[in-house]
This record gives structure tokens, sequence and C-alpha cells, in this order.
């Protein structure tokens, strides 16, 4: 988390140097958040084991970039074709990571209609479960990442450099967030959805079938989780424990935006982002993690219902 | 071709095929991040010990569980007769074992009964040492079993008398860990006028200052509810741990301390010094342990304990009753957080260091799952998990197997919070109420703590 910031306050481009970091990890967080949220949405739980969706897509992506790249130095074309294959084999890692879980872990609960402190449990059971299994087969050291384009400044903004890293999360970012908002928002399935959480009975009585949308609710969620994985790991590369701390905070970030919100969840991770970013001009850079936490426990007790506190089925 | 997929016998014995795997792969070697597969591909192709007669390799072990499994869910399923007459055998032995039990039962329903059989576990405690003399299980059992059971019977005030998800509860150990240290002038901070106390003084301090801490850290996230709870107390329990690993002008920083002496009493003729052995400790922590049980058990059947229920099986019920749900939930943490205080001076004087690493979130889980695998709200329970998974433990360090790796720990206890959820969510000596609750909300009474995905629910305000 501190890697760009703490990199931006050595140039002394102090605030838009800020701003740029801040807005980067504002979209990772906000991929990860919208996780939490739809399955939020659908379930009224927090799925804990979402920092694990995060983790498979970066461990996947990690393993496709050392194939393809694998120390070389791609060019244009090349950076372009390795940044989608990543996007989509990370995804698709927390994807199928997702499904897994909510076969694991949720699924026999729900047939029990089990109490819901024992869905919290499970899913720290298969979080503790996965982390561990990745850091058994994987290594438990930190491994650094082939990048898969270049990293340097494309332009600045007031003096303070902005790498292509950012541009790409940004564009990528976009693209998954306002893809994933109107496919929620129009197609058929994601009807689905919003009728699941707003009402699931009703739902299931129209014709929805529940179970499969709740499949697609992880699915979708976990698609954007491990895409985030992805990105959030080609400067720092990849660790066992990576995904507990930007999920946590993904997690801040759903609760300030007002979780089961989709662009709640979007509004709420960039400004974290940035909160967190511009944090490191008052405190000293190893109390960042703090911030977001203080964040969460602060909007939980003054605004509990976050920034757009309505429901995924109102929402889009 | 895939309308065979979707024969339920198929599926059985494709899930037998697939748990054969999963426990080929987590049995199998380390793998590292140069080489993706060399765990996966290790899993399959190293030798395996097979009790010492022949080393095949691995696969065929797990190729041989898997199907063993698989032949079981089919025996199961198609030979009815067979399975009857196994039943009907078994059917003598089950009705002596339940006879045995009601027995059982009845004995523990009587107050002597109870007493009896708590006597006997304290008793088995006092030999303990006689049977197993080795110093390193005896260290070992200090540390991993005895700590751990008081961290567990503590948390299981929190979540299992009042309900509430502590994920923070490595906390209140640390609290009680740095105390040790500062009172006895370890940590660069010391107590006022360079006094350096007894070690025996960080107990009392460490119990005081721990369930003041847990009041402080009560009463802002105790009005928050279920899972919401357990992300804001996972999250002071990172802050805790940030702080402890950089306030070095406070707590050593990152290093923590190595100078904490070891418990000792010097009054007058009276020398005696602890850790020398680490019998000492064993018998120190067991009488706090028994001191505990005691105070626990008799506040679970008082005013307070009832309270704690009625909070626990509905909130806003027990707010109409006059209970004030924060008064007592505080109480549950500050009381809670006595034993883990106490825990923590043990740990802190036998092992002479307190470091930031110790307090991690993966410690918390540990004690979650001792209390979930015990029976959330059952302190036999708690005390019996406790000895069944951190024994296991504890014999993994001292003759760990080939297939076992220290380090794969909360793989193992991860994979065990999700069986138990499935299957028996209520622990293995649940408590007789905790039971019922799980029952009744699974089939459907008591409805709004439930899941409900059928059902409207605009409760994001309640439940918050």
């Amino acid at each position: 988390m501190s890697y760009f910031t703490s990199h931006f306050s050595t140039f002394g481009h102090e605030f838009w140097g800020l701003l740029v970091g801040g807005v980067a990890n504002g979209v990772v967080y906000a991929m990860v958040a919208i996780g939490y949220t739809m399955v939020y949405g659908v379930l009224r739980l927090i799925n804990f084991a979402h920092s694990e969706i995060f983790t498979s897509g970066a461990f996947a992506s990690f393993f496709l970039m050392k194939a393809l790249v694998g120390g070389s130095t791609p060019t244009a074309t090349e950076s372009v074709i390795y940044v989608i294959l990543g996007v989509l084999v990370g995804g698709l890692a927390g994807a199928l990571a997702a499904l897994a879980l909510e076969r694991v872990a949720y699924r026999p609960l729900r047939r029990r209609n089990a109490p819901k402190l024992a869905y919290l449990i499970s899913a720290i059971g298969a979080s503790y479960f996965l982390f561990n299994f990745y850091g058994k087969e994987f290594g438990r050291i930190n491994l650094s990442m082939d990048a898969p384009f270049t990293n340097n400044t494309v332009f600045t903004i007031f003096g303070a450099p902005v790498q292509m890293y950012y541009i790409v999360i940004v564009i990528v970012g976009v693209i998954m967030l306002v893809s994933l908002d109107r496919f929620v928002a129009k197609s058929k399935l994601g009807r689905g959805i919003r009728a699941v959480a707003q009402d699931a009975e009703t739902a299931s009585l129209m014709g929805v079938n529940i179970d499969r949308t709740i499949s697609l609710t992880f699915v979708l969620g976990g698609f954007l989780g491990g895409v985030a994985g992805f990105l959030f790991a080609i400067p720092i590369g990849v660790v066992y424990t990576m995904g507990f701390t930007p999920a946590l905070k993904a997690f801040s970030a759903a609760v300030l935006g007002g979780i089961g919100n989709l662009r709640g969840a979007v509004i709420g991770g960039l400004l974290l982002g940035i909160v967190e970013s511009f944090s490191v001009a008052f405190f000293d850079g190893v109390y960042i993690d703090v911030v977001a936490f203080a964040v969460l426990v602060l909007v939980l007790m003054v605004r509990p219902t976050g920034i757009l506190g309505e429901r995924l089925g109102r929402s889009a | 071709m895939l309308r065979v997929f979707q024969h339920h016998m198929v599926k059985r014995v494709a899930g037998a095929i697939l748990i054969g795997l999963l426990v080929l792969v987590m049995t199998g070697p380390q793998g590292n991040g140069s080489e993706p597969t060399s765990g996966f591909t290790g899993s399959f192709s190293e030798h395996m010990s097979f009790f010492g007669f022949f080393t095949p390799p691995r696969w065929i072990t797990f190729a041989l569980l898997a199907l063993v499994l698989s032949l079981l869910v089919m025996f199961a399923k198609y030979s009815h007769r067979a399975w009857r007459r196994a039943q009907e055998s078994g059917a003598a032995a089950a009705r002596a074992v339940a006879s045995a039990a009601a027995r059982v039962k009845y004995v523990r329903s009587r107050r002597s009964g109870r007493y009896s059989g708590y006597a006997l576990l304290v008793l088995l405690g006092i030999f303990l040492p006689r049977i197993i003399t080795s110093q390193s299980w005896q260290t070992n059992i200090v540390q991993l079993v005895a700590v751990y059971i008081l961290l567990a019977i503590g948390l299981n005030v929190v979540t299992g008398f009042a309900g509430l998800l502590d994920l923070g509860f490595v906390a209140f150990y640390a609290i009680g860990a740095y105390t040790t240290a500062w009172v006895t002038g370890a940590l660069p901070t010391s107590p006022p006028f360079g006094i350096h106390f007894n070690t025996f003084f960080a107990i009392p301090f460490a119990i005081i200052l721990a369930m003041a801490f847990g009041v402080v850290l009560g009463i802002p996230t105790l009005r928050l509810r279920g899972d919401y709870l357990a992300i804001v107390t996972l999250g002071f329990g990172e802050i805790i741990f940030i702080f402890a690993n950089n306030l070095y002008g406070i707590t050593g920083g990152s290093t923590g301390t190595n100078q904490i002496p070891y418990l000792s009493v010097h009054l007058g003729p009276l020398k005696y010094l602890w850790g020398l052995t680490p019998q000492p400790y064993y018998y120190l922590t067991l009488a706090f342990i028994v001191l505990f049980l005691m105070i626990f058990s008799s506040l679970e059947h008082s005013r307070v304990g009832r309270a704690w229920v009625a909070i626990r099986e509905d909130e806003v019920a027990a707010e109409s009753l006059g209970i004030y749900p924060l008064k007592y939930k505080v109480m549950a943490f500050a009381i809670g957080a006595a034993s883990a205080g106490f825990a923590g001076v043990i740990t802190a004087s036998q092992t002479l260091f307190v470091t930031p690493p110790t307090f991690s979130l993966s410690f918390s889980i540990n004690i979650l799952v001792l209390v979930i695998f015990g029976g959330m709200g059952s302190i036999a329970g708690v005390v019996v998990g406790g000895l069944v998974i951190q024994g296991f433990v504890v014999y993994m360090i001292q003759s760990p197997p080939a297939w076992y790796n220290p380090a794969d720990l909360y793989m193992y206890l991860g994979a065990l919070l999700i069986v138990m959820m499935i299957f028996r969510p209520a622990g293995l000596l649940p408590s007789r109420r905790r039971l019922r609750e799980v029952t009744q909300v699974e089939s459907g009474v008591a409805r709004d703590q439930m899941l409900t995905h059928i059902g409207p629910h605009n409760r994001v305000e309640e439940e918050l």
C-alpha cells in the first residue's frame, strides 16, 4: 500500500502525486469493494474470504506473466496483449475461486438455513485454508512480478509524473466497472441479481433461479476481484498473505460508499484511496493502514448506511 | 455425456475422488514460486511410507484412499441390506453406549456429578507432568495448550455466552504481555519513579489493564452487530499490531523486548524462582485456569449470564425487557479480556520476550477455532476442544510425521472450521442452549436471525 505513496513523497510532488497514487489505489479498492457489496446485496453477509479471491487472481496472473514475459522487455503491442491476457486470466482465477468458495463454504449452510454467524466462521475458515494453501504451494516469500509493460512516465500533471502503471489501472478499472454496472442494470441476468437482492422469495416465484443467481454474483464479484489482484501485484509482486490488507480496506470502502450499492462501492473505493494517500502528508507512512480502519469505524458509527445508503436492488 | 455427471452416484464418487486429491496435495511437499507446480507434482511422485511396510509413490496411497471413499459412498447407498445388518449389530453396541451416555447425563445433571467430572479433569491436570516427563513437551504444553485454553475460555465468554464474534481478541493477550514487560522494566518506557516491580505484580496489572482496555474498546465497537462487529474488532486488532510494531519508544517496535525476568518470589526467607523447569509455570497456569473456569461457569448461570443469553438470542427483545445491551456486552468484553491478560503474563514471563508478530490475527483465529470446535458457549466443550486441538498441535511439533509441516497449521485449521460449520455447527460438546438456538434457527423459528435469502430484508439499519 505504502508503495506508491512513499515513492511520491520522496519525489516531493506532494498534492498531485498523492492524488494520482490515491486514484490508482482507489480504483483497485473499488474493484474489490464491488465483490463485497454484490455478495452483501444478495446474501446479506460479508464475504470474509474475498481477500483470497483477490490473491487467486494475483497468483494466476503472476504465473502467466512469468510464462509470457519471463524477464524480457515487451514491445508496445505485446504489452497490450499481455495486459489483456493478464486481466482475463486473473479475472477467471478470481471467478473460479469465488465459485468454489460459494459451493463449499456457503451453499451447504444455505441449504440448511444456518445462523448468520456460521457463514462468517466458515468464510474465515475458507480464507485461512486458501491463503495458507497458496503459501504451501507457492512458497511463503514475496515473488516479484514480471511487468507486462515498461513503467515509464507518460505525462506529468503539474510536475507530478503519471506512470504507465497508473494509466493501465485506471483504463482497465474503468472498463471493468462500467461494464459491470451496465451488465447489472441492463442484462437479464443482472436484473435477476437485482431481483434477488430486493426480495429473493418473490424473485424465485417469478422464475429466477436463486442458486444460479447467487453463483453468478460470486462469479462477477470474483472476476473483478481477480483483476484487481493482477493490477495490484504488477509493481509489488505476490505473496500468499497479500490479500488481507487491501481486502479489508476495500471492505471499508464498500461500507463507506453504502454496502449493497454498486456505485457506492466505486465512490467509497476512490474516496478511501485518496484519503489514505493524502494521510501520508500528515502521518508517518507506517500508520497508513490505520487510516482505513479509522474510516471504517467512523462511518459505521456516524452513518452506517454509507454515502449512498441504498441497496443493490434499488440502484442503477 | 454431460447428464452422467448429474447422476447422484457419479457426483458422490467424483466428490470422493476430489477429496482424495485435495488431501493428497494438502499433505504433499512444500512448493515454491520459482517452480509453481513442484508442490503439486511432488504430491504425486514422492514416496510415502505406508506404515513402514512399503514405500509406494504417494499417488498410489491416495488413489487407494479415494477408492475406499468411493466404495464407501457407493456401498452405503446400494447395499441397504448389508447396511441394515451392520446397523443391527451396531444397534446393540449403540444401546450400550446410549445407556452409558444417559447415565453420564444423569450424573452430570446433578451438581455433585458435574463437579466430580471437573475434579477428575483437575486431577488429571495435576498428575500430567508425572505422565509426560519430557521438558520440551511440558514447555509446549504450557505455551500451546494451557495458555490457549485460558484464551479460549476468555473468548468463550465473548463469543459463546454473549454471541459477539471478536476477531481482535489477541489484543487483550498483547496487552497482558506488554504490561508484564512494562511492569518489570523491560520496555523503553518504565513505570514511574524507576520502580521495577516484581513480575508477580504484572498479574493484577495485566488483568486490570486488559479489562479496562476491553471497556475502552467495547464502548465504541459494541454498538455494532454480527459481522460488522467481527470486522471492526479485527480492524482494532490490526491497529494494535501496527502500533506495537512501530512505536519504538514505547513497545520496543518490531523487535519487542527480551529482557523480561521469570516470575519469582522473594518474601523474607521464602525465595522461589519460576522458569528453570516448565512445571512451576504449568501449575500456576493450571491454578488460574481452574480459577477462571469457576468464575466463568458461575457467571454463566448468574443474572449476567442470563442477560448475555437474552442479548445473544434477540437483542431487541432483551432491550425491551430492561436489559441494557451495551452494558452487558462491554462486561462480556472486559471479563473475557481478563483471562487473556493473564495468559499474556504467562507467555511473556515464561518465554522472556514479547514481539509483535505473536499477536497477529492468526492467533485470534486459532483461539476461535478452539471455541468453535469445542462448542460455543460450552465451557466443558471449549476446554476439551483446546485439549484436543492444541494437544494435537503439540504432538505434531514434538514428533512430526513426514506429511505434516508446522507452517501449514492454519491451512488445516481453516479446513476444520469449514468442516465444523457444515457438519457440526454447534461444536463437539455443544452447550444445550446453543444447540437449541442453532436448530431453531435452521428450522425457521426466530426467523429474523437467520440469513434471509428468502423473505424481504430491509434490515441494513437494524443490523448495524
